[in-house]
């Protein structure tokens, strides 16, 4: 029998404390919707990902070189491991897309004719594969389509190898290879300059002189293969050939930034939930701690009756279970609502075909599971407790609380302050332990606040830092190949161009032991203006003498500190091979960088005056003739321009900022909320015969709530400032699980960010209060002093 | 137990003896001080018997009542129920005790408020073997008409009777009541032992009732006073007095 008296009392005790029922399981909904919303994203990522890597045969190692014959193709597939190889032409050419002033940079990829490659496929999402014998037929990345409404039948003009040419667009395909789509050496996507084009091999490869060569590999590796040492036989194949070494899936860019992706949702999955769910579990305890005291008598009887101490125990934890029920399934259905959302949001970010939001079983009962455990572990000892109440003792009424003159009476000072005020230190004197623990909730609301907005400011400071201080020029403009510094003058004379600073970029291997990575060292001029190395904290570095400038964080992956040497593989030019010593080490925010001095770096690769392009100050009233004019420049590869870097920027990070920030608000408020009107109404029920004794002999509803109220006051100050502190830690906890080779995020709290945590968590309290406050006016005066208890 | 004396000679040597307590003695340890609240006291009650246990207030009544009960366990001594030692049983071995055998009254009713009249009354008849309706029990008790009343919408003496009805609807072998008319007035205190009386007479239930009003006392089959933990007096009272006729 389900509806057994002791069951009808469960279901009345709980209504009759719905606020607070509600109150906790809003909190522990969401610390649940956090973990079903990351968990079950992740794993939709994660099968999506899997999935589409396979039907489209993602390959495990990449390479690119200058060019090779044909014949060491088959060379690629005798490497041990290589389960199958493929060769194809990349190339980079400029755009000049209808609508954009500015030029764009596309990636022509030979493909063959009739069907998808064999290794990194694609996934075609409308039109048809490429007809042999047609002239300019390509497929275009269903993002640049998009971002340019371009559909089959349109066309796109490039400059391939000097000639204008026109593609015409006969399908729409995605790629593994570009999920997250990105300009190599860019740090953001930018759909609407950057597109990549499938071509047939049989048209790209005479324009660049190709024919019978390539200069791209995929390999696709048999399982269990060692990874490090087929990309060693792979380099060591390729090195004659302009090798730009080998790397692995983890380096691959578009991988990488997944991967990354999975990570913070990983970290989700456990940060924010944990939280949540302790508070919740504190909740309850001290919910169900009060109950069980007021219940005392109801226990004894109980007791009395022949209930045993398994039944009572039982009874107070199936209330908890019901809460954790409750929490469960709102959360559930939220987690999986704004999982939807999330979902959505990661299919425009990361260019999967279709990115199916999958909500396992096995999630929702590890979220109940979890609920449940949390809120058990938080009750099991008020539980017990209620288990273990002698009968008799129960029965008799709870000895008066022991009170003792405060500090303030001990020191002789009570006549400072006010009898309220008076009840309310005394109050919070007797027991700490309680005061603190509400402290400590209310603390833990306005910390979430601030861990929630503080990635704002950190990203605000980042951007300002990086395009206000560091890059200061408004063009970066890359050559096809390294140019004398006749290019650059050249592009001086550009008209609206202001200034312009080469920079030479060398593809390079950095060793240190046994560890290694790639990278392009940037080599820049010591009193470059426009482009400068920064830190974290603004400071400007100047490259000087010989060595090696690297990102902290590349620094960390080498194992290599300032003053130690490093091996520099050139993968370019004669490839030269040099000890060179670590200068310093940069905390930045973004990528792994290397930078020199310009003329070392000349030294180095024994060339006078090279560039790999410049980076220009422009007169911004002349910006589009000096477009027209970088558009027709074959030299040019790319032109990367701030402004729609920083725009791109604010469409794609800033708008998941704000989602995820709205989120934490709301949860945040919710267990501001929660914990202050828990506390509230805890007082109040243990109170209520105190005040209603004051209201009786004729102290008015003001000065009664005023006691109440104060006490929750005392208790909102004391937790602000302390949860405003415990939120700079959290926050410094979550920049380290930012920190990755992709990104580091300084720990920037902007007063604006404390104080809207402050202002939530005061609204909050003054809610509860005001809630709390309505039912001090309505307290039953005859009925309180009626009751025993 | 052949070789303890009973403490009330004659008429009782014949009848069947519910409770067999002796040498009952009870100290609780209050911080440093030790509080003997019983101090060796024998007692007997027997089967349909209505007891009156008198005493006043500290004389350690409610704690002899709840050994009885099964709710504490003395000290020292022994407390013999039908034909088993209390004393020797365990914590599960009580909750049986007191959930087959014993119906308990308490000074303050301690009804579930959450709980109307009928669902209070279920509480027990919900994990009895044999119960009455709890229907039944409350038209015993003369509260038929308010059976989904909740606690609060009656008044004290109701309560109470709510509190008879939730002890008597397991058929107990014995009612124990604590000052069930201590919170009430005259009247309703009267209707309430009516209800008592009641019981006792129509159920044959023993019932011991405690209290500090020496008035109630004459409608007992049997009176015991305690005094400072001690059995101070015994009396058999030749003709019970119906509660109705009482006055304080
Ligand atoms: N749990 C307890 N802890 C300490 N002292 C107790 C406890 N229960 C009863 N006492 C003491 O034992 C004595 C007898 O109490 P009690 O049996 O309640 O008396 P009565 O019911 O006759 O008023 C009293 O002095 C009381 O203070
Ligand atoms: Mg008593």
């Amino acid at each position: 029998m389900i509806l057994t008296a002791l069951n009808r009392k469960l279901v009345r005790d709980l209504l009759g404390m719905k606020g607070q029922v509600l109150a906790i399981a809003l909190v522990m909904a969401s610390g649940i919707a956090t973990f079903i919303l990351s968990a079950a994203t992740l794993d939709s990522l994660e099968g999506t990902m899997n999935a589409y890597y396979d039907a489209h045969r993602f390959a495990d190692v990449f390479a690119r070189l200058k060019r090779a014959p044909r014949s060491v193709a088959e060379r690629l597939g005798e490497i041990p491991g290589v389960s199958e190889a493929a060769t194809r032409v990349v190339v980079d050419v400029n755009l000049d897309v209808e609508g954009l002033a500015e030029p764009g940079s596309g990636r022509l990829i030979s493909v063959p004719e009739h069907r998808e490659p064999r290794v990194n496929g694609f996934y075609l999402r409308a039109g048809r594969f490429i007809e042999p014998g047609r002239r300019g037929e390509v497929l275009v990345n269903e993002a640049f389509a998009k971002a340019h409404g371009l559909h089959p039948g349109d066309t796109v003009r490039a400059i391939i190898n000097g000639r204008r040419d026109t593609l015409r667009i006969v399908g729409i395909a995605l790629s593994p290879e570009y999920v997250y789509q990105i300009r190599p050496g860019d740090i953001l996507p930018d759909d609407k300059r950057f597109g990549v084009f499938w071509m047939s091999e049989r048209e790209l490869a005479p324009a660049y002189d190709m024919e019978g060569a390539f200069n791209d590999v995929s390999l696709v590796l048999m399982p269990g293969a060692n990874e490090a040492e087929v990309i060693r036989r792979l380099d060591d194949l390729l090195a004659p050939y302009g090798g730009l070494g080998a790397f692995g899936r983890a380096d691959h860019p578009s991988h990488q930034f997944v991967l990354n992706e999975l990570r913070e949702l990983r970290g989700m999955t456990v940060i924010a939930p944990t939280i949540f769910l302790l508070v919740a579990a504190f909740l309850l305890n001290v919910v169900l701690t009060r109950l069980i005291t007021t219940q005392r008598e109801q226990i004894a009887a109980l007791k009395a009756f022949g209930y045993s101490n398994g039944q009572v125990g039982r009874h107070y934890l199936l209330m908890v279970l019901v809460i954790a029920v409750i929490g469960a399934a709102l959360g559930t259905g939220l987690g999986a609502w704004m999982g939807r959302g999330l979902a959505e949001m990661y299919t425009r970010f990361f260019h999967f075909p279709i990115l199916e939001f999958s909500l396992h079983p096995r999630v929702v009962v590890l979220a109940v599971g979890i609920s449940v455990g949390s809120g058990v572990l938080g009750t099991l000892s008020a539980v017990r407790t209620a288990g273990r109440l002698p009968p008799a003792e129960a029965m008799r009424p709870e000895p008066p609380a022991d009170f003792r003159p405060t500090i303030l009476e001990r020191l002789g000072l009570q006549r400072l302050v006010s009898p309220a005020a008076r009840t309310i230190l005394r109050e919070l004197e007797r027991r700490p332990i309680k005061a603190a623990i509400s402290v400590f909730g209310i603390a833990m609301a306005a910390a979430i606040l601030v861990v929630g907005s503080f990635m704002k400011d950190a990203i605000d400071c980042v951007l300002e830092l990086q395009f206000g201080r560091a890059q200061r020029q408004a063009l970066t403009v890359t050559l096809n190949e390294p140019g004398h510094g006749r290019a650059l003058r050249e592009m001086e004379h550009l008209s609206g161009v202001l200034a312009a600073e080469p920079f030479r970029a060398i593809p390079a291997r950095l060793r240190s032991g046994h560890r290694h990575r790639l990278v392009a060292v940037t080599a820049l001029r010591e009193d470059a203006q426009l482009f400068r190395i920064m830190d974290l904290n603004g400071r400007v570095i100047a490259p000087e003498g010989d060595g090696l400038y690297l990102s902290a964080k590349l620094g960390e992956l080498l194992g290599v500190r300032a003053g130690d040497r490093v091996t520099m593989e050139v993968l370019e030019g004669e490839r030269p091979v040099a000890e060179i010593e670590v200068a310093r080490l940069i905390d930045d925010f973004a990528g792994l960088s290397a930078y020199m001095r310009l003329g070392a770096a000349h030294r180095l690769m024994r060339e006078e005056g090279r560039v790999s392009g410049a980076y220009l100050a422009v007169d911004q009233a002349q910006i589009s003739r000096l477009y027209t004019d970088l558009k027709n420049r074959p030299a040019v590869a790319g032109v990367a321009i701030k402004t729609a870097t920083i725009e791109s920027f604010n469409a794609i990070i800033a708008e998941n900022l704000l989602r995820i920030r709205l989120s934490n608000i709301i949860f945040a408020t919710i267990i501001a909320f929660g914990v202050v009107y828990n506390s509230a109404r805890i007082s109040l029920a243990e109170r209520s015969r105190e005040l209603a004794t004051l209201r009786v002999i004729g102290f008015t509803r003001g000065e009664v709530s005023a006691i109440l109220l104060g006490e929750l006051a005392v208790l909102t100050l004391l937790a602000v400032p302390l949860g405003l502190a415990l939120g700079y830690t959290l926050s410094a906890a979550v920049i380290l699980s930012v920190d990755t080779e992709l990104f580091r995020i300084p720990l920037v709290v902007d007063r604006s960010t404390y104080g809207f945590a402050a202002v939530v968590v005061f609204v909050a309290a003054l809610i509860s209060g005001l809630i709390v406050r309505r039912r001090i006016d309505h307290l039953d005066l005859i009925e309180v002093l009626k009751s025993r208890a | 137990m052949a070789t303890t004396t009973s403490p009330v000679s004659s008429p009782d040597e014949h009848r069947i003896c519910v409770f067999q307590a002796r040498g009952i003695t009870k100290v609780y340890h209050v911080g440093e001080v030790d509080v003997h609240a019983l101090r060796g006291v024998d007692l007997d009650l027997f089967e349909g018997e209505f007891l009156v246990l008198l005493g006043p207030s500290g004389s350690g009544k409610s704690t002899l009542l709840n050994i009885l009960g099964g709710l504490d366990v003395p000290t020292s001594g022994t407390v013999r129920y039908q034909d088993h030692d209390l004393t020797r049983y365990d914590e599960a071995a009580l909750t049986r005790y007191r959930r087959e055998h014993v119906g308990f009254v308490f000074q303050f009713y301690n009804l579930i408020p959450s709980l109307t009249a009928r669902e209070n009354v279920a509480l027990v008849t919900d994990i009895s073997r044999d119960p009455m309706d709890p229907v039944e029990a409350l038209r015993l008790v003369g509260l038929g008409e308010r059976l989904d009343h909740f606690p609060s919408q009656l008044s004290g003496g109701e309560q109470q009777r709510v509190a008879i009805a939730r002890a008597v609807a397991k058929r107990p072998q014995v009612l124990l009541c604590d000052e069930p008319t201590g919170a009430l007035d005259v009247h309703t205190g009267i209707v309430v032992l009516e209800a008592i009386e009641r019981v006792n007479r129509e159920l044959g239930t023993a019932t011991a009732v405690i209290t500090h009003n020496a008035v109630i006392a004459s409608i007992a089959d049997r009176v015991v006073s305690l005094s400072d933990g001690r059995i101070a007096s015994e009396r058999r009272n030749e003709s019970k007095m119906p509660a109705r006729r009482l006055e304080w």
